[in-house]
C-alpha cells in the first residue's frame, strides 16, 4: 500500500477477482485511489486494466473482492449505477451522440424541465456555464458531431464529472489527440484533480503517464505487480514492471551500420503528387529497412500512399530492376510485388467481422483474381502457418478479427501481405496503439523479414523504434523529404534535429 | 449555420417553389379552400407520418401502419353495426388495441433483437388479416355522431373550411413537435437514432423508449384509422394499401434521415403537404394521369436521398479537414 495515509482513500478495491471461461482475468487485485490524485493504470493489452475498470464500474460482475467508496461498501450493477455512486468513465472512443446538440449530450437523462417540458434556455445556460469551466467557448446548441474529437472528449469528461463527480476513469483519452490537444486535456485533468476528484488514467504513452500521474499501478496477466509514486520510479523500472523483461531494442543507440548489400532494385525518380508530397528520389535495396520519420501530417503517409498507387503520382517514374513500371493504382503496386499496411487498421485495414483466415487470404485472393478461389484447405494451412509464424494469439483461425487485441490485429494485417510474398512492404505506423510486448514482437518480425531479403519502408512516430531496425532513415517535413540518415548517423537526436531544424528553417 | 437544419430548409424551399409554380399556372390554388382541402384530404396520412417520423428518427421503420388503418376502419364499422355502442367507447377500445399492438412490436424488436423491418412486416400482414377476418366487404358507417363530426368545420377567412379531421392532424403535429423537442422521451428518440449502444451507455432507457416509440406509432395509426373512417364513412379491409410507404416518403421528403438520428416533425408536415400539393395540381390540370403523383414523389424522394447523402459526405469532409488543421 502507498504511504499516503493522511487522507482516507476515495476508492479502495481489495481482492478483486474476475474469472472468464478458461482464464483468470483478474486475480485478487488491490487498488486504492486517493482523492485529488491522478492514478495511472498500466499494463500490456490483456493485463487486466479494462477488466478492472469494468469491475469497478459494474459493467462486469466481479467474482470476488470488495469495493469501498469513501469507506462505504458499494456494488455498482452497471455503468449508470456506478455513475449514481459517483464513478464516471470516459472511453477512448468518445461515447456521446454526434447527432444531438452539445447541451443535450451534457444533460441527456438529466435535462432541466419546467412543467414536464425540457427548458431549452435553461439547458443552454447551464451548458455554457459547465463548458466555460473547461475553457470551451462553443455554442451548446450545435451538433456534437461538428466538433473535433478533442472537444468531444472534453464534453464527455464534463458530462462524467457533472453526473458523478467523485471518481473519473479515463480510458486511453489521448489515443486520438495531437500534442496540443493532449496539453489542453492535461490542464483539464489537473484542474479536476485540484478540485478533489480522484482520476484513474489509462494510457499506452509512458511519457504522458510520467507527465500527469501522481501514482502508478501496474498490472500484468491479471495480477497486481505494484503501486508506486510516479516520482520514485523511472521509465526502465516501469517497463520492467509491465513486461518483466528488458526491452532489448531500447538499448540500441544508433541504426544498423551494416548496409544492406547489393544494388537498388527499386528506383523512384522525381516521384510525387502535387499537394500531397513534393517530388522525391528513393532507392530501395533488397533486404533493406528504410525508416521514415516526421511529424504527423508531414507527408509520411502521403509518401506511402503515393508509392503504393493509392494516390496516383503526377510526376516522376518508377523502375523495378531497371525496367520502368506503371504505378497508377494499388492493383499495379500489388502486381509489382508491393504490400501496404496502412496506418489506421480499423478503417483501412482489417475487416473486423471476417475471420482471421479470411482476412489473411484477402490480398492473395485479390492478386490471383476472384475467379480462381484459393482452395479452402490451402487457406486453412496458410492461416495456421501465419498464426504460428507471427505468433498471432487467437483461439483459432475462424475467430473474427475484431475480437483480437490491437497487436494481434496488426499481425493479421501483416500476414495478409506476407501471404502475397511481397518484395517490397510498406508499413505505416505498424506499432501504433499496441502494447509494449506486441510492439517488440513486431520489431523483431521486421528484422526477420529483411533478413529474408524483403525490402521494407517503415513509417513511425517512435524514433527509438526507427533506430532499432533501420538501415536508412528519411526525414520528412512539410511534405518534402528533407534529410537522409545512414548507419551510425541514425540516432534519435539526429532525427529530432532534422525535424526540428527544418521547422526553424521554415519559421525564419 | 447548423447543418442539421439544411434538409428542413430544402423541404420548405421546395414547398414554396412548388406552390409558386402552381399559383403561376392556376391562381385559384392560393386560397384557403385549397389549403383546407389539403389538410382534410391528407389528415390520415399526416397523422401516421408523425408516428413514422418518431420511428425513423429512432433508426427504425413501421410498415404496419397502413394495415392498422384498414383494421381500424373495419373494426369501428363492424362494432358500430353489430353492437350499437356509441363511437366514443369504440374509439377508446380501438386506440387501446392499436397502442398495445404497437407496443408488442416494439417489445419484439427490442427483446428479440429483431430488425424493425421484419417485425413490422409481420405486423402488417397480421393487421390486414385481422381486418379480413372481421369483414371482407366494405361496411358503411351511418351514425349520427359521424354525420355531426363530418359537418363540423371552422370557416377560415376566404371561405376555406378547416374540418375536424384537418384540425386534428394539425393538433397531432403540434403535439408531436412538443414531444420531440421538449420532452426527455423526444431526446431519447434522437439518442437511439444516434446509436443504440451509446445511448444505453449514456443512460437512455432503451427498452422503454423503443416500446414507447412503436406504441406511439400504433396509437397514431389507430387515430388515423378513426380519421380515415370519418373521411370515408366506411370500413374496408382493402383500404389504404401501401399508405405506410407514402408516410415514409413524406417523412424522407420532410428531411428526416432514413438512417435515423436526425429530422423534424415540422419537416414531415411539409412533406405531407408537398405530396398533397402534387395531387391537387393534377386535379386542377385535369389532363394528367393521377400516376404522375407517384412519378413526382419518386423523383422528389430520389432528390432527397441524394441531398442527404451529399450532406453527410460534406459534413464528414468538413470534420476531417477541421481535424487535419487543428
Amino acid at each position: 500500500m502507498s504511504e499516503v495515509a493522511n487522507s482516507r482513500p476515495l476508492l479502495r478495491a481489495t481482492g478483486v477477482t474476475k474469472i472468464f471461461p478458461g482464464t483468470v482475468a483478474l486475480d485478487h487485485v488491490d487498488f486504492t485511489l486517493q482523492p485529488a490524485e491522478v492514478h495511472a493504470l498500466l499494463g500490456e493489452n490483456g493485463a487486466g486494466k479494462s477488466t478492472l475498470i469494468k469491475c469497478l464500474t459494474g459493467a462486469y460482475r466481479r467474482d470476488d473482492g470488495d469495493i469501498l467508496l469513501n469507506g462505504e461498501p458499494v456494488d455498482p450493477r452497471g455503468t449508470l449505477d456506478a455513475q449514481s455512486y459517483g464513478i464516471g468513465t470516459v472511453y477512448q472512443e468518445v461515447n456521446l451522440l454526434p447527432n444531438l446538440s452539445v447541451a443535450e449530450n451534457l444533460f441527456l437523462g438529466h435535462q432541466p424541465t419546467r412543467f414536464g417540458m425540457i427548458s431549452g434556455r435553461e439547458m443552454t445556460r447551464r451548458a455554457r456555464e459547465t463548458l466555460s469551466q473547461y475553457g470551451l467557448d462553443i455554442d451548446p446548441a450545435r451538433s456534437l458531431g461538428d466538433f473535433s474529437v478533442a472537444v468531444q472528449q472534453v464534453i464527455a469528461i464534463a458530462r462524467a464529472v457533472n453526473l458523478s463527480g467523485k471518481v473519473l476513469i479515463l480510458d486511453e483519452p489521448t489515443a486520438s489527440l495531437d500534442s496540443g490537444e493532449v496539453k489542453m486535456l492535461f490542464d483539464i485533468i489537473r484542474s479536476l484533480r485540484d478540485r478533489g476528484i480522484g482520476i484513474i488514467f489509462i494510457s499506452h504513452f509512458l511519457d504522458q503517464v510520467f507527465e500527469i500521474s501522481d501514482r502508478v499501478t501496474v498490472l500484468r496477466n491479471g495480477r497486481l505487480i505494484g503501486t508506486e509514486d510516479a516520482a520514485n520510479i523511472d521509465r526502465v523500472q516501469l517497463v520492467n514492471m509491465m513486461l518483466g523483461r528488458e526491452l532489448e531494442h531500447e538499448t540500441r543507440e544508433t541504426g544498423k551500420t551494416d548496409l544492406a548489400p547489393g544494388a537498388p532494385w527499386l528506383e523512384f525518380d522525381d516521384f510525387g503528387k502535387k499537394g500531397r508530397i513534393a517530388p522525391f528520389d528513393l532507392k530501395i535495396r533488397p533486404g533493406e529497412v528504410v525508416g521514415m520519420a516526421g511529424l504527423l501530417g508531414s507527408g509520411r503517409t502521403e509518401t506511402a500512399e503515393t508509392l503504393f498507387g493509392a494516390v496516383t503520382h503526377d510526376s516522376g517514374t518508377a523502375r523495378s530492376r531497371g525496367e520502368e513500371i506503371e504505378l497508377r493504382s494499388p492493383r499495379d503496386a500489388v502486381a509489382a510485388g508491393f504490400g501496404f499496411c496502412p496506418e489506421d487498421r480499423k478503417i483501412d485495414g482489417i475487416i473486423a467481422d471476417l475471420s482471421v483466415r479470411e482476412n489473411i487470404i484477402l490480398a492473395l485472393q485479390a492478386r490471383i483474381g476472384w475467379a480462381r478461389p484459393v482452395p479452402r484447405r490451402r487457406q486453412a494451412e496458410m492461416a495456421e502457418d501465419f498464426i504460428r509464424r507471427l505468433d498471432i494469439r487467437t483461439s483459432d483461425a475462424e475467430k473474427p478479427v475484431g475480437l483480437l487485441s490491437g497487436g494481434n490485429q496488426q499481425k493479421v494485417l501483416l500476414a495478409r501481405w506476407l501471404a502475397t510474398n511481397p518484395k517490397f512492404l510498406i508499413l505505416d505506423e505498424p506499432t501504433r496503439g499496441i502494447d509494449v510486448g506486441a510492439h517488440a514482437e513486431i520489431i523483431h518480425l521486421i528484422e526477420e523479414l529483411c533478413a529474408e531479403g524483403m525490402s521494407l519502408l517503415v513509417i513511425s512516430s517512435e524514433l527509438d523504434e526507427l533506430v532499432a531496425y533501420s538501415h536508412r532513415v528519411i526525414v520528412v517535413r512539410d511534405r518534402h523529404h528533407v534529410a537522409e540518415l545512414v548507419g551510425a548517423d541514425i540516432t534519435t537526436d539526429n532525427m529530432v534535429d532534422a525535424i526540428a531544424s527544418a521547422h526553424n528553417g521554415s519559421a525564419t | 449555420m447548423n447543418s442539421r437544419f439544411l434538409p428542413l430548409l430544402a423541404t420548405v424551399a421546395i414547398f414554396i417553389l412548388a406552390y409558386a409554380v402552381c399559383y403561376a399556372q392556376f391562381p385559384a390554388m392560393l386560397s384557403t379552400r385549397v389549403i383546407g382541402n389539403l389538410f382534410t384530404d391528407n389528415a390520415f396520412l399526416g397523422i401516421i407520418a408523425v408516428g413514422m417520423t418518431f420511428v425513423i428518427i429512432s433508426g427504425g421503420i413501421d410498415l404496419s401502419v397502413g394495415s392498422v388503418i384498414a383494421f381500424s376502419g373495419v373494426f369501428i364499422s363492424v362494432m358500430l353495426r353489430d353492437t350499437g355502442l356509441h363511437p366514443i367507447p369504440v374509439f377508446a377500445v380501438l386506440l387501446l388495441i392499436t397502442t398495445l399492438f404497437g407496443a408488442a412490436m416494439g417489445a419484439t424488436i427490442h427483446f428479440l433483437e429483431m430488425p424493425a423491418f421484419i417485425v413490422t412486416l409481420a405486423g402488417m400482414f397480421l393487421a390486414r388479416g385481422m381486418a379480413y377476418v372481421l369483414s371482407i366487404d366494405s361496411v358503411p358507417i351511418t351514425h349520427d355522431f359521424y354525420s355531426a363530426i363530418q359537418s363540423f368545420y371552422w370557416l377560415m377567412p376566404g371561405k376555406g373550411r378547416l374540418t375536424f379531421i384537418g384540425g386534428l392532424m394539425l393538433v397531432v403535429f403540434i403535439a408531436g413537435m412538443l414531444v420531440a423537442h421538449r420532452t426527455r422521451f423526444g431526446t431519447n428518440v434522437y439518442a437511439l437514432g444516434g446509436g443504440t449502444h451509446t445511448a444505453q451507455l449514456m443512460g437512455v432507457p432503451v427498452a422503454r423508449t423503443t416500446i414507447a416509440i412503436y406504441a406511439l406509432s400504433g396509437f397514431l395509426a389507430g387515430l388515423s384509422g378513426i380519421v380515415f373512417s370519418i373521411y370515408t364513412s366506411a370500413g374496408y379491409s382493402l383500404a389504404t394499401v401501401g399508405v405506410e410507404l407514402d408516410a415514409i416518403a413524406a417523412v424522407v421528403i420532410g428531411g428526416t434521415l432514413l438512417t435515423g438520428g436526425s429530422g423534424f416533425i415540422a419537416g414531415t408536415l411539409i412533406g405531407v403537404l408537398i405530396m398533397g400539393l402534387i395531387q391537387i395540381y393534377i386535379i386542377f390540370d385535369g389532363t394528367l394521369s393521377s400516376w404522375w403523383t407517384k412519378i413526382v414523389v419518386g423523383m422528389l424522394l430520389f432528390a432527397f436521398i441524394v441531398l442527404q447523402k451529399g450532406l453527410v459526405w460534406f459534413t464528414g469532409r468538413n470534420r476531417a479537414s477541421a481535424a487535419g488543421t487543428s
